[in-house]
């Protein structure tokens, strides 16, 4: 089963609520995504660490339901 | 993840240089984002062991838990993690990724 862009959206800023937050759908199909996710919580961190928060915040949907979503993470 | 599994990736990050955890090979990658992994580490012109997770069920689901990383692939420097395909990307694109390896004394073509 996809996910919605809406979905990956709301989880992200439900665990980072300082985020911007943007989707864009790659293939047009609801399964191919790239996001790209802003924060000042992320200063500091190390990508691996910041990418892993993003993850986190999709409580392990990430490789399972959602496989493809490729992701860009940046302080403000 | 099983005790076999772990030290059989534990010994394989540890005994390489550079080392890709990826679905498919770097002649037949199964994976857009496996294929794009190869294609960086063709450019920088390193030598590098590569595991097709796709060949061993209980490295494919270890590695995961190893770095706490849901996602294949996986580059490994000197035993570190270093992340994955768009990580790598990121590192390319700004030449951080050829630095980390001329830091980590591993020889690189370009």
């Amino acid at each position: 089963m996809p996910m919605a862009a809406e979905d990956i959206e709301t989880m992200i800023r439900a665990a980072i609520p300082d985020a911007h937050v943007e989707i864009t759908d790659l293939a047009g199909d609801g399964d191919h995504y790239a996001a790209r996710v802003v924060s000042e919580t992320f200063r500091g961190l190390p990508r691996v660490r910041q990418h892993q928060r993003v993850y986190e915040a999709l409580g392990g949907r990430m490789g399972g339901v959602l496989h493809a979503l490729q992701l860009t993470t940046a302080c403000p | 993840m099983t005790d076999d599994a772990r030290s059989r990736i534990d010994s394989t990050v540890k005994g390489n240089d550079v080392v890709l955890f990826m679905k498919g090979t770097p002649l037949f990658p199964q994976c857009g984002f496996s294929s794009r992994a190869v294609a960086i580490l063709e450019h920088l012109g390193v030598e590098y062991a590569s595991v097709d997770v796709l060949q061993d069920q209980g490295i494919r689901q270890g590695i995961k838990e190893y770095s706490d990383w849901p996602t294949i692939p996986q580059l490994y420097v000197k035993g570190e993690f270093i992340g994955g395909s768009d990580i790598m990307m990121e590192m390319y694109e700004s030449g951080e990724l050829s630095q980390l390896l001329e830091d980590q004394g591993v020889a690189t073509a370009h």
